[in-house]
């Protein structure tokens, strides 16, 4: 197949490719712009970032959305892995109503979610608080990382396991020194997943929240919407670094092996 | 002394129809080479995996020891395994997955380098090349053993080994079988082996449990199981062997008379209390069938009278297809003599007589 | 090991279904009082009176549904499915493309990544960087602006154009990720077949690729058109007071207008539409 005659299909793909980043790039490039309402480029500054210090509002956001996002993966990374065992290899009863549950999370609208939890806290008298958006999170995090560790498991092999049995571990201990070894990229993808949406979410987090203060994206979101000054650039570029070393630090440890000796 | 026994153990899976393991039995002796064989599906692995814990059974005992087994759980029993694909953590170097079991054990800190080194060199692993490599980086051969020193490190009573040549190729297998019946030999543990391929079987075993859909067909020695098969499935599931149909007439003497399709007379070695008048069946391992002119019978011979069909040439023996009246085909194995110098007397379309002595055919069993 | 440990263990061992129970209880607990529990109270609540402050009151009424019947509400239900189906058709119209060349690449690990990428990115940042450049004092007016070609800013945000831009801006990572997934499943060796039985390029990839791409495509088209349905934000930010879609009406529901029950029903229409949308690509799967 000639590269000439399918040009055009390598030429829209690369204005996509275009289209998919130059924005990004672009808000990254003007949260360095000294001028503050015009997009002329008048000189470089980092009075933005500076101006992003004294926003205690921010500041008080970020500390909360680290908690709740902390908080939220690591229990549904926890729930989500016994899940995902026990669906991809066990059969017991309500297996298959257990299955079609988690994909309901995945297809809902993130605003029935939200309300849905709203009319629920109210009913049972629960104050809105960052406790709130933390059982919010970990409710929709448990269905992404089942899906995502279940996904692995499909393809491992058993016979690991059977053969620590006759080595000796029991079952808790096959379950710590070769299964989880063994699951860990898929662990640690699911769990980066989580937190990623958890850092990320808005509408779910500002319905159930409350009047209090908030997460980030809930203070960014008013921000924004009131098109101030490049501090809302510089915001998102500071969140953009943030996420890339979340990636960065999830590459890292799933390419070690861990070769730490289980200690007998 | 039987260190383990199968009494009518049976399994069966959950949405099957027949049983995968159907009431067998059979003891296992201290040091001796077991193997279970038959094609897929026979259940082999399957009765491995019961030895194992890995399966429960639904009916049966199982002893171990002198003990119940079923309510040990694997890490319970005192058994080493070998896995098809080795079951190698992918995590661990090759020293500290051999002494992944010593660890679990609680065998303390000092001694496991040692026993770990003696481990690899009794699988001919040389310690300072291997010890820090991964799994990975290692031949099929070479997992292999690794995966044995791995079991045998623990020193178990029994070690099991769930068709572990079977992705190694040719010239290596032949070699590792005879490793493996050397170290059974000199540790004195009983080895537990599940195949589908009988030369391996034949090569290394004492005892041979012939399985086809889910029961033993046949328990023996190879000996016994190769010169003795007791069913068609046996006989020619192991080697080869033609299957005569015939009719019973009379006892003769140590004998039986039995009459063929075509009317003429064979003399059946085989145990009383066969019913005259019944139809039996008949093996007859090529090789221990000769092909004389058609009237130059020796005495004492059964003979059937047929045509050469074809002559195959295969290098060490010749094989002679002798189409007989009827429609049947008897195949013949004789040696080569060397086809250039002193040449097989006949040649396709000649009458020939295939003749074979009482003792060398096998009554067989209905199956 | 513990003589309760080992009890433990040969109890369960015994019971392997209790433990698979044991097991998926903490996470099917968590899901069945935190997911299925509040939409049940809401189905309830869709179908009672509203109360005083905005909550219910006990008694049963299909008024909430029945109001969606005016035209107001049938607007934003239009829109709401329109817009989705154009995004939906937009992204498969530019990501099969991208899908088709990643398929073909060398460096297909480093392409993917590219696409992969935005995915990672918070999809705040993203509606904004559209902000940044679509507003009145934008990028794109400036420089409009600055060339002569226009006089005065064109308004193009907070335009139905401003909506679609950001459902394909924000969306389009999903449409090319299955397609790719199928594409790279196909044996070349069917278009080699086809080219040496005389079909032209054109031919070959309707008769053939496009065919045997179908899977992908009714996943990438499945992955845009549900959360485009369902979108919030996008309408929010670059739609202003005009363009409300359903998401943006339920929301107002709960928050402003304070009407508890009507927001329900919303809710559950748009449930409806979203169900309707992944039967039909099962369906169509299953073919």
């Amino acid at each position: 197949m000639s590269r000439r005659r399918s040009g055009w299909v390598w030429g829209i793909a690369g204005a996509v490719y275009l289209f998919l980043h130059l924005p990004v790039l672009v808000l990254v490039a003007f949260s360095f712009n000294a001028s503050k309402y015009s997009v002329e480029w008048t000189g470089f500054t980092l009075e933005w970032y500076r101006r992003l210090l004294e926003r205690t509002d921010l500041l008080r956001g970020l500390q909360a959305s680290l908690i709740v996002g902390t908080v939220s993966t690591l229990v549904a990374t926890v729930f989500g892995t016994l899940l995902a065992l026990a669906l991809a290899r066990r059969r017991f009863p309500g297996r298959r109503a257990l299955e079609g549950l988690l994909y309901f999370p995945l297809v809902t609208p993130e605003v029935v979610v939200g309300i849905s939890l709203l009319v629920l806290f109210v009913l049972l008298g629960i104050p809105l608080g960052l406790g709130t958006v933390t059982i919010a999170h970990i409710a929709f995090n448990i269905a992404f990382v089942t899906v995502v560790i279940r996904a692995r498991l499909t393809g491992m092999d058993r016979s690991l396991e059977e053969a620590a049995l006759l080595l000796g571990a029991d079952e808790f201990t096959t379950f710590r020194t070769v299964t989880i070894p063994q699951l860990w990229p898929g662990i640690v993808a699911g769990a980066l997943l989580a937190f990623t949406m958890s850092l990320d979410d808005y509408v779910i987090t500002s319905l159930v929240s409350g009047t209090g203060s908030s997460t980030l994206p809930v203070v960014v979101y008013s921000m924004v919407r009131r098109n101030v000054e490049p501090t809302v650039n510089a915001i998102s570029t500071v969140i953009l670094v943030l996420t890339s070393v979340l990636i960065w630090v999830a590459q890292r440890l799933t390419r070690e092996r861990p070769l730490r000796p289980t200690p007998g | 002394m039987a260190i383990a026994q199968f009494i009518r153990v049976s399994k069966r899976f959950a949405a099957a129809t027949a049983p995968a393991v159907d009431a067998v039995s059979f003891d296992l002796e201290l040091g001796e080479f077991f193997s279970l064989l038959g094609p897929s599906g026979c259940g082999k692995t399957t009765t491995l995996r019961l030895l194992a814990g890995l399966e429960t059974a639904d009916g049966g005992e199982i002893w171990l020891g002198g003990e119940r087994a079923e309510s040990k759980r694997p890490y319970q029993r005192r058994l080493g395994m070998v896995f098809q694909n080795y079951a190698l953590f992918p995590h661990l170097n090759v020293e500290r997955n051999v002494a992944f079991g010593l660890q679990r054990h609680r065998v303390p800190r000092a001694e496991i380098p040692g026993r770990v080194e003696r481990a690899l060199e009794m699988v001919q692993l040389n310690p300072a090349e291997f010890s820090r490599r991964v799994p990975s980086e290692l031949s099929g051969g070479q997992r292999q053993r690794v995966a044995l020193a791995r079991a045998l490190v623990l020193e178990p009573d029994i070690l099991l080994l769930d068709e572990p040549l079977g992705a190694i190729d040719l010239k290596l297998r032949k070699a590792m079988q005879l490793e493996l019946k050397q170290l059974n030999r000199s540790l004195g543990i009983t080895f537990v082996y599940v195949t589908h391929d009988q030369d391996e079987a034949l090569t290394m075993s004492d005892r041979i449990a012939v399985m086809d859909r889910g029961r033993i067909v046949q328990l023996g020695s190879p000996a016994e199981i190769y010169e003795n098969p007791r069913t068609a499935f046996v006989a020619t599931f192991i080697g080869e062997s033609n299957l005569l149909t015939g009719r019973v007439v009379a006892r003769s003497g140590e004998l039986w008379e039995v009459a063929a399709p075509d009317g003429s007379r064979m003399l059946v070695s085989g145990a009383a209390g066969i019913i005259e008048g019944s139809s039996i069946q008949l093996a007859i391992r090529p090789e221990w069938m000769d092909l004389f002119s058609p009237h130059g019978i020796p005495s004492g011979e059964n003979a059937i009278q047929g045509t050469v069909d074809e002559v195959i040439y295969l290098g060490e023996m010749l094989r002679v297809l002798v189409a007989l009246p009827g429609g049947a085909r008897l195949a013949v194995a004789v040696r080569n003599e060397g086809q250039l110098t002193r040449p097989l007397q006949w040649r396709r379309g000649d009458a020939v007589a295939v003749g074979w002595r009482p003792e060398d055919c096998q009554l067989l069993e209905e199956s | 090991m513990s003589r309760l440990r080992q009890r433990v263990l040969s109890w369960f061992a015994r019971r392997p279904a209790l433990a698979a129970v044991s097991l998926v209880t903490p996470g099917a607990l968590w899901l069945g009082l935190f997911f299925v529990l509040p939409m049940l109270l809401m189905l309830g609540a869709s179908v009672m009176p509203r109360g005083i402050y905005g909550g219910v009151e006990p008694g049963f009424t299909l008024e909430h549904y029945r109001r969606f019947l005016d035209p107001l509400y049938l607007q934003v239900l239009g829109r709401t499915v329109g817009w989705s189906i154009l995004a939906t058709v937009a992204c498969l119209l530019l990501g099969y493309p991208v899908a088709w060349v990643i398929a073909r690449s060398r460096h297909r690990n480093l392409l993917l990544f590219l696409v992969v990428l935005p995915f990672w990115t918070s999809f705040l940042v993203r509606t904004f960087a559209l902000i940044f450049l679509l507003r009145d004092t934008g990028l794109i007016n400036t420089i409009l602006l600055r060339f002569g070609l226009i006089q005065e800013p064109l308004a193009l945000l907070y335009t139905p154009f401003a909506v679609l831009l950001g459902l394909v801006y924000g969306f389009l990572p999903f449409m090319v990720l299955p397609i790719y997934a199928s594409l790279e499943k196909l044996d070349q060796s069917l278009d080699e077949a086809a080219e040496v039985l005389g079909a032209r390029p054109a031919a070959r990839f309707f008769k053939v690729t496009l065919p045997l791409s179908f899977p992908g495509v009714v996943a990438g088209c499945l992955l845009v058109f549900v959360p485009a349905l369902g979108s919030f934000i996008t309408s929010d930010l670059l739609g202003g007071a005009k363009q409300v879609m359903i998401g943006n009406l339920v929301q107002n529901q709960f928050t402003v207008a304070r009407n508890w029950p009507f927001g329900s029903a919303a809710s559950f229409i748009l449930m409806a539409i979203v169900m309707l949308g992944v039967t039909l690509s099962i369906r169509s799967r299953a073919r």
